[in-house]
């Protein structure tokens, strides 16, 4: 296996030709593995009535392609609105953490004043307390705040991570300072050296807080599942946990169910997969 | 001149200085909305969970102190050492696989050959899915009269009852766990790589190492810490593993609740209108200190060995 080498530069050697089918021939299998499942999934939710979903062998192709089971989900549960729900749910997720940790980020690294540190220190204990140790507690407080089973009940805590305030201070610590320096010296006052100066330049950053704020509400299982218990406010997770429990026996429904809640996270991922990797490399997720 | 550090929202030595102090407020109105945040949600849950293990509080009832008889409850209460005995075995089961899989993914992808961007995104796909969807695809996959039996029977073995028997259905649930963690680690490895200078294998290989002896001696060493942060993370992830086993086995944990972990364990005794708030809350605060024990335990090693 040749996987170590790493870049050579343009005098190095070159990999041999076997070694590179090699490569491409594992790259092959493990997408197999790792698509393969999603696209067994999507042929599922596509096979009609008349086709054995169970028979030998299997076949990845389904021979009467239908979009029965889709309109059947539909039917059944009101999986439509679970899908609006999760979009609102995921949505504000993404503007209450992008400004909210854009901000106090910006406090954190660029602001001086007393109780800096101390500020610091709420973010970090706040990000090593699992959700699920003080969900219970969670729980209580949207009770007394009348929260529970509505939408803003799911997005209220987590709407800033602190794991997200940490990531944008880090941002914004690492742009030069002399740039900011100047607008001060010029008259700009703290909002207008964040917003004119110190925002644009850490988009990549601010980019991939988005694409996990998104990711994260649109996903999450545990926390709706405790908060949410009456059916027209269900996100599409819960929805697709009651569509199982339900209706386990019929596996083209629950295959056209997960396919309405996988294709647009996965249509988004696919649209903004390059601005996300470049925004992790820049350094965001490395420890 | 002061040290670069912050700017100042007004900078005593300057003349404008009494002009300018009404600007201190602006920090606080920066930080406001992510500490009020933090505050009521992080903190104040965390010091109530504590305070609330020593009372028999309900849903409904606010409860009276009762010392330590929650965690006395606890210890006699046999779901409990079911639900550390699965979350512990977890952890020992994913972990070793979460680090060294996705390293060895990430030296398959590290190189920029035609197409390797298409391969990356799609092996990070499972990550993007929700672990719902995640688990009801591999449940259909491991049906009695799913994919993967059919192919086994194709091949002449019998049914396996991934779903039925407790033992096997942990093992697929930790399967799952897993394959849908491959790709997030995978990236942070990639990130890593990336900072191992080549010479190191240069020269490794002018030595007549092998890939395996260079894997060993010049990526391993090199990738160490990246690997303690990896460990950490899925170490807590995995002692926390509730969606999986939910979804896998039902919500009580499969036959007999053989298979409940601690969270699912919380999440049973905590919630609905006649939640037992007092005990739940005494087996949130075994899963805060364990999670923290974890991460202690993983970077500790990792500086006795750096010693």
């Amino acid at each position: 296996m040749s996987a170590t080498a790493p870049r050579y530069g343009r005098a190095g050697r070159r990999p041999s030709r076997w070694q590179l089918a090699l490569r491409y021939a594992l790259l092959l299998a493990v997408l197999a593995l790792t698509v393969g499942p999603f696209l067994w999934q999507l042929s599922t939710s596509l096979k009609g009535p008349g086709e054995d979903i169970y028979r030998y062998p299997p076949s990845l192709v389904p021979h009467q392609v239908t979009l029965a089971n889709y309109a059947g989900v539909a039917r059944i549960i009101p999986v439509w609105d679970f899908a609006l729900n999760s979009l609102k749910v995921a949505t504000t997720n993404v503007l209450t953490n992008c400004a909210g940790a854009a901000l106090a980020g910006y406090a954190l690294a660029r602001l001086r004043f007393r109780g800096r540190r101390m500020a610091l220190v709420v973010f970090l204990m706040a990000m090593l307390v699992p959700v699920e140790s003080i969900m219970i507690a969670q729980f209580l407080t949207m009770r007394m705040l009348q929260l529970n089973n509505t939408l803003l009940g799911v997005v209220l805590p987590g709407c800033v991570g602190a794991m997200n305030v940490l990531l944008m201070r880090n941002a914004f610590a690492a742009l030069p300072y002399e740039v900011e320096e100047a607008a001060f010296v010029d008259g700009a006052n703290a909002w207008q050296r964040f917003v004119r100066i110190a925002l644009p330049s850490v988009r990549g950053t601010l980019a991939v807080v988005a694409i996990f704020a998104f990711m994260g509400a649109w996903d999450d299982f545990l926390w709706p599942l405790i908060v949410l218990s009456d059916q027209s406010k269900f996100t599409l997770t819960i929805g697709l946990n009651f569509l199982h429990g339900t209706f386990a026996d019929n596996q083209r429904l629950v295959a056209a169910g997960t396919v309405i809640a996988v294709l647009p996270l996965i249509v988004l991922f696919a649209c903004l997969q390059r601005s996300f990797f470049r925004g992790v490399g820049e350094g965001a997720v490395k420890g | 001149m002061r040290p670069p550090s912050a700017i100042a929202c007004s900078r005593p030595a300057e003349p404008e200085a009494a002009v300018k102090r009404h600007h201190c407020a602006s920090p606080w109105l920066f930080l406001a909305p992510g500490l009020l945040i933090a505050l009521a949600f992080g903190l104040y849950p965390f010091l109530s969970t504590v305070a609330h293990s020593f009372t028999d509080a309900r849903t409904l009832t606010a409860g009276q102190f009762v010392g330590g008889a929650n965690y006395r409850e606890l210890i006699h209460d046999a779901m409990f050492w079911t639900g550390l005995r699965n979350s512990v075995l977890y952890v020992l089961g994913v972990v070793p696989l979460l680090v060294i899989l996705p390293l060895l993914l990430a030296m398959l992808v590290q190189r920029r050959i035609p197409g390797i961007a298409f391969f990356r995104a799609a092996f990070y796909t499972p990550v993007v899915a929700s672990v719902v969807v995640v688990s009801l695809i591999w449940v259909w996959l491991l049906d009695d009269r799913g994919l993967i039996n059919a192919l086994l029977e194709g091949l002449g073995f019998g049914t396996v009852g991934f779903l039925s028997d407790p033992w096997l259905l942990l093992l697929s649930a930790m399967a799952v766990t897993v394959w849908k963690g491959l790709g997030y680690y995978m990236i942070i490895y990639l990130a890593a790589l990336a900072n191992v200078p080549g010479e190191l294998h240069e020269a490794c290989a002018v030595d007549g190492a092998g890939a395996v002896r260079r894997f060993l001696t010049v990526t391993v060493p090199a990738l160490r810490s990246t690997m303690v942060l990896v460990a950490a993370l899925s170490s807590v992830s995995a002692f926390k593993v509730f969606s999986e086993v939910y979804l896998m086995a039902g919500p009580t944990g499969g036959p007999g609740g053989e298979d409940t972990t601690l969270v699912m364990l919380v999440q049973q005794a905590g919630t609905g209108l006649s939640g037992r708030v007092g005990y739940a809350s005494a087996l949130s605060v075994v899963v805060f200190v364990i999670t923290l024990g974890l991460m202690l335990l993983v970077l500790r090693a990792n500086r006795k060995e750096e010693a």
